[in-house]
């Protein structure tokens, strides 16, 4: 068995020549890639790397969307022994400085104009920045920096070189060991510099193997390619399990036709984070609150048969005759077309992971009958450490340990983790890579958690994060913010929360409305708002926020544990949480402490008892540019249940 | 950065008057567009702006004045005859079919070049069906260049103004013209809007060698993309040379800002 990423190509194109191993929807028409023209892609653009002089070990940066010469070129860099090191592709210019310079990468492959822009603006901080290689030639005509050139001319180099020297790529690719660097990702870290994570041929496709065969995913399955190929989620779906089973990986004609695309291709293994399948759920609302009286009685009524039969159906559950009838009728009236539109008809197993699901937003899915699963993973992990059988997907765990992984508690409540697939080690970075992979073989997650009488594992918070209320009638009650957030994110009016109480005598959250879903019902009411900022603060939405607040409040006070942390205090932000500003990370997490600082003002006003407070603040738009979102935000107070026990 | 080739004069307006009734429109106009250039005319409301494009494109007939095109001089121009020279243009006002698709709507754009007659065309035989999708690739570049691909199918009233005008650019694009004259392509937009608009206009202009004679009042938009500009005020020509040259000219100080008399 192939045990490297560009001789399983080789592979794949030897018994499979013609089989689409790519697509990529191009002037409306999807323009398939097989595995022979991938191959030599691959063996030309290799061979022009050659020529540039990258050899064994050099990282050559990879920056832009999921597009196949790019995944070529990714497995170009390894045919010559080289570390592809993906970056974001909507980082900002001065971001990708750290990665390039920390990396001594001396060619960076970029998709288009807008990527060489950024290399140009920041390429005098990074005199090592010999050759910036670009995909797309539009717009870039009359640009003349050195060491300017597209991947036509790289492949063309390449083709000349291999005419001359054939084996001159084949023998490196034969040379190369399972234990020879592949990748590296660097993570989006909180605080400090960002690290690399460095994973071998083997670490990447061992796991990729063991997810493989637990879902017994084949070649006939199809992937659609569409969150940044520098996540290890998206880079594990789309290149390390793409190359280990041989599927097809489609790949999207622009970022605004993902939904389009989706419905076209029908994937039949799909991937995302929770926030996508919020966002398609909340889109399907929206449009259902717009339908006909009909219509809508219709959809609630199956949903409500879907939420008693269809989750007992996912998981092999007996059902009633009667409750069978009416769940195949509401498959045929609503559940079969709303997967359709969704674009899951042929959707044989769903994953979501990255953050946690709210309870209700999985059992939505699973209940219409999506086999939505959840697994648990991290970049330093090559992703799969726990994965949730078929059948055995309970929405507050993450699922069993899969083949080859070990799992154990420290002390602290932290999970360790033993597994084939762990990192090398942090690039550059003894220390960081102390802290987590420790002498023994364990490595650190830093989330806190347990396994359940199941053996399934559940994920409560953050090691760190973790905190207990101080002082008031509360004292000492456990403090979990993201469990809080995740519970307030599921309303489809609310985009984002950030919650704290850590060290505080009770809890008070920020809120961001959900544009689309808030102006929506603001519309049908009549409304009138003038932008987001002013929707935010209509008094009419802050009673809509806080019906929702004292939902999860009487939610709250149903837990013994955490009761304490009902929220006593909330506001809505006058702006959206957004990474350019550094609110968010670029895997789209709130970053608490940051947010407490930098609203240091909304926050003291929170605690204070006040009930408006002004507050101006700096924004980044994409360009780069800055400019000053000012307002004067209300504060309100919500209702606290008193802890109910279960009724002895 | 921009080092693309100015070319030769290759329009050339020639002491145009028009006046409607008493109404004088224009007086004794003459500019001059060179090939691959964006040049632009800039005048407040009322200034005639609209009026000499629409001299240019046949729409209206001066009483004086000649218009050179090529080489060629004409006392005035025919719509039909413009197009089919290479003169293509957009519509202040939008004149898209609101009820088509957006593929639709900039396939009408390739009209003038289907050269199979309707009786091939009703029947989808062979050769009409051949061009059909020769045109039809043609127009999934245009698609592609505006980055309007999630919008294909979506009928053109759905879409939001800015989009709309983006489609009439890409109608007009489908002529694929040697002169592209826009009518207040940004009216109307927001910042971000006018900021994308402006680099399809330069794009346009670079990636196909377009010559570009635009409309617009907003002058800070005009003041960056634009080679020369010419100012009309009360339908006459006040200012015509660079930007800069433009910007400080006392006359279009005073039409722009008003003078205390």
């Amino acid at each position: 068995m192939e045990q490297t990423f560009p001789a399983l190509v080789c592979a794949h194109s030897a018994k499979r020549p013609q089989a689409a191993a790519m697509r990529e929807k191009e002037f409306g028409i999807w323009q398939v890639t097989t595995w022979q023209m991938l191959e030599s892609q691959m063996m030309t653009l290799a061979a022009g790397l050659q020529g540039l002089g990258v050899k064994r070990g050099d990282h050559v940066v990879v920056i832009g969307a999921n597009r196949p010469r790019l995944y070529a070129s990714m497995l170009a860099i390894q045919a010559v022994g080289g570390i592809a090191v993906p970056l974001y592709q909507d980082a900002a210019a001065a971001e990708c400085v750290f990665p390039i310079q920390n990396a001594e990468v001396s060619v960076v492959i970029v998709e288009d104009q807008e990527q060489v822009d950024k290399m140009l603006e920041v390429r005098e901080q990074i005199p090592a920045l010999a050759h910036i290689l670009y995909h797309d030639p539009r717009g870039l005509r009359h640009y003349d920096a050195p060491g300017l050139g597209s991947l036509d001319d790289l492949q063309e180099s390449g083709r000349q070189a291999l005419a001359a020297n054939p084996s001159a790529v084949r023998s490196v690719i034969e040379s190369i060991q399972p234990d020879d660097v592949a990748a590296m990702f660097f993570t989006s870290g909180t605080t400090g510099n960002p690290k690399g994570v460095v994973h071998t041929h083997f670490t990447l496709l061992d796991r990729a193997r063991v997810g493989r065969d637990f879902d017994q995913l084949t070649h006939d399955d199809e992937v659609l390619a569409y969150l940044p190929p520098a996540w290890i989620g998206q880079n594990i779906f789309s290149f390390a399990q793409w190359l280990a089973t041989g599927y097809v990986v489609n790949c999207p004609e622009s970022a605004g036709t993902v939904q389009i695309d989706l419905r076209e291709v029908g994937p039949t293994y799909y991937f995302a984070p929770p926030r996508v399948f919020e966002g398609l759920l909340t889109s399907v609302m929206i449009r259902m609150e717009d339908a006909g009286t009909v219509k809508r009685g219709l959809f609630k009524f199956f949903m409500d048969v879907a939420k008693r039969v269809g989750t007992r159906k996912m998981d092999k559950q007996p059902t009633g005759l009667l409750d069978n009838l009416m769940y195949a009728v509401g498959n045929l009236l609503i559940y079969g077309p709303l997967r359709n539109t969704l674009g899951f008809s042929r959707l044989r197993v769903a994953y979501t992971a990255g953050e946690a699901i709210g309870p209700d937003l999985f059992t939505f899915y699973r209940s219409i009958g999506i086999n939505l699963k959840q697994l648990y993973g991290s970049t330093e992990t090559a992703v799969f450490v726990c994965l949730q059988p078929d059948h055995q997907a309970k929405p507050d765990t993450v699922g069993v340990p899969c083949e080859g992984v070990e799992i154990k508690l420290s002390d602290s409540g932290e999970i360790l983790v033993k597994s084939p697939g762990l990192l090398k080690a942090y690039y550059k970075n003894p220390e960081a890579t102390a802290e987590v992979l420790t002498a023994d073989g364990w490595y650190h997650t830093s989330d806190a958690g347990f396994l359940d009488n199941d053996g399934h594992l559940k994920i409560i918070d953050r090691v760190k994060d973790v905190g207990r209320l101080a002082g008031g009638s509360n004292d000492g009650a456990m403090f979990a913010p993201k469990y809080i957030e995740n519970k307030l994110k599921f309303f489809p009016v609310i985009k984002e929360a950030v919650a704290f109480g850590d060290g505080r005598d009770r809890v008070c959250v920020m809120l961001n409305i959900d544009f689309e879903a808030v102006g929506n019902w603001a519309e049908r009411r009549g409304m009138p708002y003038a932008g987001y900022t002013d929707l935010a603060q209509k008094p009419e939405v802050y009673e809509l926020m806080k019906d929702c607040l004292q939902q999860v409040n009487a939610d709250l006070s149903r837990d013994d544990k955490l009761s304490g942390s009902q929220i006593h205090r909330f506001l809505v932000l006058h702006k959206e949480l957004d990474a350019d500003d550094g609110e968010l990370t670029r895997t789209n997490k709130v970053r608490r402490g940051f947010i407490g600082d930098k609203y240091g003002v909304l926050l003291e006003a929170l605690y204070d008892g006040r009930t408006e407070q002004h507050i101006e603040t700096q924004v980044r738009f994409e360009d780069g540019r800055t400019g000053v979102v000012s307002a004067t935000l209300q504060i309100a107070d919500c209702k606290v249940f008193s802890p109910m026990h279960a009724a002895a | 950065m921009n080092n693309r080739k100015i070319g030769d004069v290759i329009l050339d307006v020639n002491n145009i008057s028009l006046s409607f009734g008493g109404v004088k429109a224009l007086t004794d106009i003459s500019f001059d567009v060179r090939e691959h250039e964006v040049r632009a005319i800039i005048g407040p409301n009322g200034a005639g702006k609209s009026s000499m494009l629409n001299c240019i494109n046949g729409v209206y007939q001066p009483q004086d004045g000649t218009i050179s095109f090529r080489g060629q001089t004409f006392h005035h121009m025919n719509s039909h005859q413009v197009a089919t020279m290479g003169i293509a243009r957009t519509f202040q006002n939008l004149a898209l079919f609101k009820g088509m698709s957006v593929v639709e709507n900039i396939m009408t754009g390739r009209n003038l070049r289907i050269k199979s007659n309707l009786f091939l065309q009703a029947l989808r035989l062979g050769p009409a069906q051949r061009e059909e999708e020769a045109h039809r690739e043609f127009v999934e570049h245009i698609i592609d260049f505006l980055e309007i691909q999630a919008y294909r199918k979506t009928p053109v009233g759905l879409l939001p103004y800015g989009l709309q005008k983006r489609v009439d650019l890409g109608r007009a694009l489908a002529m694929e013209p040697q002169v592209l004259l826009l009518d207040e392509p940004m009216a109307g937009m927001n910042l971000e809007e006018k900021q994308d608009m402006s680099r399809f206009v330069l794009d346009v202009n670079d990636e196909f060698g377009t010559t570009i004679v635009l409309i617009e009042h907003d002058m800070g938009v005009v003041m960056d993309i634009s080679d020369r500009v010419v100012v009309l005020d009360y339908g006459k020509k006040i200012g015509d040379g660079t930007p800069d040259a433009v910007r400080n000219n006392e006359d279009v100080i005073r039409a722009y800002l008003g003078t205390s008399h």
